[in-house]
């Protein structure tokens, strides 16, 4: 059965009806005539490449914009949203990316904040709010402690309260914006039962995000976006994370690179012992000792800030060791300059491109020449060839597709994706014999990914050792060889992406060594029921 | 309109719209009682006209002060020559993100410090004499501001508080030389002449005031600066730098080295303007040599929006703003009406954004990179 175009006489079934959505902003047309059908209780996804408009309709949907044209229809009602209080008092609620809520403050006094209960003398009435909030994660299986303050649990619980706060303010439709970008996958789990059981009490959920996986595991149909254009609406049960993929992007992907056995050779980077303390002065990388191969790509999978950066950091030169040794081709580059270690072959590609990558304000070939402005060829008795440097790096964009391919351009005004394609150029340019790789593809939509995936396998395969680093389980499991899994700055165990489940890396992720991890579900083998570490 | 068009257009606007306002004081300060027809209506129409007619001989006399006659042109280059420098110490500082406010201090050492040794040379043949006593100079330039790149690579101390406690100090040392170990005479504090081999060799003069060959090396040092910023890896390295310091560091450039370079080159060339002032026009150091030229390369590195070329055209703009208002002051202009002049130019050029605002640049620029994200 493909997807259901209701007749306006249906639209009372329908929690949500956008028709013919326009949002021009200055230089982009983010809402082409979009059309948008909820059913009332469903979890509708909505995939799209980044900027396709997801967020600009939703941001419409909850008021934070207004449309240029197009009618919205709420539980059968034509509505005008002009503010989200407006949307509030519609029932819709929105949980942003980024969580809007106190540190210091309890999780109750969060939740409350705004629309706090009131005793008899007017005041603030926490026994009340308690007990109200307690209510409501009773009904809706949203279990948290409500005497925790935020700054001490983990962000998997924040966006419980994210969701908490909505239903508090009465929401029924309650809109997610990439809510899954900051969660572990045991994390993510637990939120789609969480979606699971809010609709099960009759909530309706748009859920916004780029991951494929994720919408065929929980969505019931799914819209997809491209170009601010709706390029595809289909019930879940009818089709493919690969069809969705080219619907968003229009063509033909693959969705895991193709990467042939390799044998690993000699040894490139060798850490060990390695101790390295964050801007705070607290030790955030503990002990660490790998080995990193010719032909191979070792993967850290983790979550965020639990020391990768700093190791990343650290090796580069670009940040202080307290104790250990690294040896990059049998050299020790413990306490040598980033100068020398590039020198000696390692190119990095880095995981803030606007702090490290590149000089916003200098044009595209001067930041392809970042690094080598010394060197010959581009350099000369201390000046600059300017010949060379335009030659070199109109070859570059060319090759690495950077568009538009303007090597005077200014490198603040490329996109996102072809900044990183400068980055990547360079670094690969340097004909690097190891290569430190930190989220080569963050913000990135997936044509983009795919090329810089391409790319990297043909780094490994031509013999140079890669070490990557990433939030995306999907790009380490498509990438590495071998994977190590960090948490809190030591290592938790160590697999090959074909030997270790997508569950059993996520318990390493968040603390148990996978050692013990494999020990317990040996213990439990029979039982369908796997062990829950509780963040 | 393109970046660099945008460059040049910013300043000139601001220069534009300064002489604008300064043209308003002027006409309703200028004391000029018109003839009495006891005709109220046409007494008014004569104040207006004669008002205007005022305005323009006034600025018939600072354009003519400034650039009307040889003798003109040579008092304004005369005072352009250290402006240039000052201003090109301040500009290379920003190039390199860095704010050198204590050019004053770093020209008045490098003065002093050259003075020193040129008094004490005699009998040394010129083209030994002045090379040294103008390394000399730049040197003390150097070092003096070498130490606040120095504090500010080890310790993070920033550059403007410690460049302003460094000009306090270099106030006191040079006041200090002048009237006690290093004076002579009597009168305003001095330092007893330099030697004949150190005097820079004139390169133009009228009656008793003389134009030395310190202009030419101003230009040179421009030129250069040209050079080393748009040609060079150095120059690369300080502009990465200034810009943005975690991307230089990860491209291999020394940070805290290029600060002290950068900051130590700054103060060597306010040291030579210094010393082009001691070896060039006053033949000897005085207390009062330096009197704010430090400073004024401030506002000539922004109007000359930190390009050696505009450097050359600012100084150019407030050494004739300068020289044309003694003139001025002549027909009953107060010579402070060049200092307002002065400073809404620096106003406006330092508030760039708001011309931008007003005529649009922004909201295009934004334009160019929505365009530039929609296509790729
Ligand atoms: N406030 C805004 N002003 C101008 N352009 C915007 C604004 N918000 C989004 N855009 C542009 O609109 C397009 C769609 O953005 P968005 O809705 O955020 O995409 P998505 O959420 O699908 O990644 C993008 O090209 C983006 O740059
Ligand atoms: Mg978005």
């Amino acid at each position: 059965m493909p997807f259901h175009i209701p007749e306006p006489s249906e639209y009372p079934h329908y929690a949500v009806v956008m028709k013919g959505i326009v949002k021009q902003f200055p230089t982009v047309l983010a809402n082409d005539h979009v059309d948008l059908y909820v059913r009332a209780g469903e979890i509708h996804a909505i995939v799209g490449e980044n900027g396709a408009g997801k967020s600009t309709l939703m941001n419409l949907l909850y008021g934070l914009y207004t449309p240029d044209a197009g009618k919205i229809h709420i539980n059968g009602k034509e509505t005008l949203i002009k503010g989200p209080a407006e949307a509030i008092k519609a029932g819709i609620g929105m949980v942003h990316q980024h969580f809007m809520l106190v540190g210091p403050l309890t999780i109750a006094e969060n939740i409350v904040l705004g629309e706090e209960p009131l005793d008899s003398w007017r005041f603030f009435d926490l026994k009340a709010a308690k007990k109200r909030v307690r209510e409501l994660s009773e009904t809706y299986g949203l279990h948290v402690d409500v005497d925790m303050r935020i700054e001490d649990i983990p962000v998997g619980t924040q966006q419980r309260v994210e969701i908490l706060k909505t239903l508090y303010r009465g929401a029924n439709i309650l809109i997610l914006d990439e809510p899954t970008a900051v969660l572990t996958p045991q994390e993510a789990d637990e939120l789609f039962v969480v979606l699971r059981n809010l609709t099960d009490k009759g909530k309706t959920i748009i859920f916004i995000t780029h991951k494929l996986n994720e919408v065929m595991a929980i969505s019931d149909n799914v819209t997809v976006m491209r170009l601010g254009k709706v390029t595809g609406r289909i019930p879940i049960s009818e089709t493919s994370p690969r069809q969705l993929a080219n619907m968003m992007v229009g063509r033909e992907v693959l969705l895991r690179v193709e990467k042939a056995e390799k044998k690993a050779g000699e040894a490139v980077l060798a850490v060990n012992g390695l101790h390295v303390k964050d801007n705070r002065g607290l030790e955030a990388v503990k002990d660490l000792s790998f080995t990193v191969h010719q032909g191979e790509i070792l993967g850290i999978a983790g979550v965020a800030g639990n020391g990768q950066t700093e190791l990343i950091e650290a090796i580069a030169g670009l940040r202080k060791k307290e104790k250990g040794k690294i040896e990059l081709c049998g050299k020790d580059i413990t306490h040598s300059s980033p100068r020398d270690i590039r020198e000696l072959g390692l190119s990095h590609i880095p995981e803030d491109r606007y702090k490290h990558g590149l000089v916003k304000e200098f044009p595209v070939y001067y930041n392809i020449l970042l690094g080598r402005h010394y060197l010959p060829p581009f350099s000369k008795n201390g000046f600059l060839r300017h010949k060379q440097v335009y030659e070199r790096a109109k070859f570059l964009i060319k090759q690495f597709d950077v568009r538009p391919p303007s090597i005077l351009m200014l490198a603040e005004n490329l996109s996102g994706g072809n900044q990183q394609k400068m980055v990547v150029g360079r670094e690969i340019d340097y004909q690097p014999r190891c290569m430190l790789v930190a989220q080569p593809t963050r913000g990135l939509d997936i044509g983009a990914i795919e090329y810089i995936h391409r790319t990297l396998i043909g780094l490994r395969d031509a013999g140079v050792g890669l070490l990557l680093v990433s939030m995306e389980l999907e790009e380490i499991f498509s990438l590495s060889d071998r994977i190590l899994i960090m948490f809190e700055g030591e290592f938790m165990g160590e697999a090959k992406p074909g030997e270790i489940t997508l569950e059993e890396i996520g318990l390493a992720m968040a603390g148990t060594p996978l050692a013990e991890v494999r020990k317990t579900e040996a213990a439990s083998a029979g039982k369908s029921e796997t062990t829950r570490v509780e963040s | 309109m393109s970046k660099g068009w945008q460059r040049i257009f910013i300043p000139l606007m601001a220069v534009v719209i300064a002489l604008a306002i300064a043209s308003v004081i002027i006409l309703f300060i200028a004391e000029v009682p018109g003839p009495s027809t006891g005709n109220l209506w046409n007494d008014f129409w004569n104040q207006i006209g004669v008002r205007f007619s005022f305005l323009g001989r006034a600025f018939q006399a600072m354009f003519e002060g400034a650039f009307g006659s040889q003798f003109a042109w040579m008092n304004t280059v005369i005072r352009m020559t250290p402006l240039i420098l000052t201003g090109l110490a301040v500009g290379f500082g920003f190039r390199a993100g860095v704010f050198n406010i204590g050019a004053e201090g770093q020209m008045a050492m490098g003065a002093l410090m050259a003075t020193i040794v040129a008094v004490n040379i005699p009998g040394l043949p010129m083209f030994v004499a002045i090379p040294v006593c103008m390394l000399t100079g730049m040197l003390a330039g150097g070092v003096w501001a070498g130490i606040a790149g120095f504090l500010k690579a080890k310790t993070g101390a920033h550059e403007v508080i410690s460049t302003i406690m460094l000009n306090w100090i270099a106030s006191n040392i040079t006041n200090w030389a002048v009237t006690a170990p290093f004076a002579t005479g009597s009168g305003t504090p001095k330092s007893p002449e330099i030697a004949v081999g150190a005097k820079l060799p004139i390169l133009f003069s009228i009656e008793a005031t003389f134009l030395s060959y310190g202009i030419i090396v101003a230009v040179l040092v421009a030129f250069v600066m040209y050079i080393i910023l748009y040609k060079t890896s150095m120059g690369y390295e300080v502009k990465a730098v200034g810009f943005n310091p975690y991307a230089a560091e990860y491209g291999g450039i020394q940070v805290s080295k290029n600060l002290i370079m950068t900051m130590a080159i700054s103060g060597a060339l306010a040291g030579l303007a210094g010393t082009l002032e001691s070896m060039g026009l006053y033949y000897r150091f005085y207390g009062t040599l330096t009197s704010g030229k430090g400073f004024d390369g401030i506002s000539i590195a922004l109007i000359g929006q930190n390009h050696p070329l505009g450097i050359i055209f600012a100084s150019m703009l407030i050494s004739g703003l300068r020289t044309g208002s003694n003139q001025m002051q002549f027909i009953g202009v107060p010579k402070h009406i060049v200092t307002i002049i002065q400073s809404i130019i620096i106003f406006l050029v330092a508030a760039e954004r708001m011309v931008r605002t007003i005529m649009g640049w922004d909201r295009k620029k934004k334009v160019k990179d929505g365009l530039a994200k929609s296509a790729s």
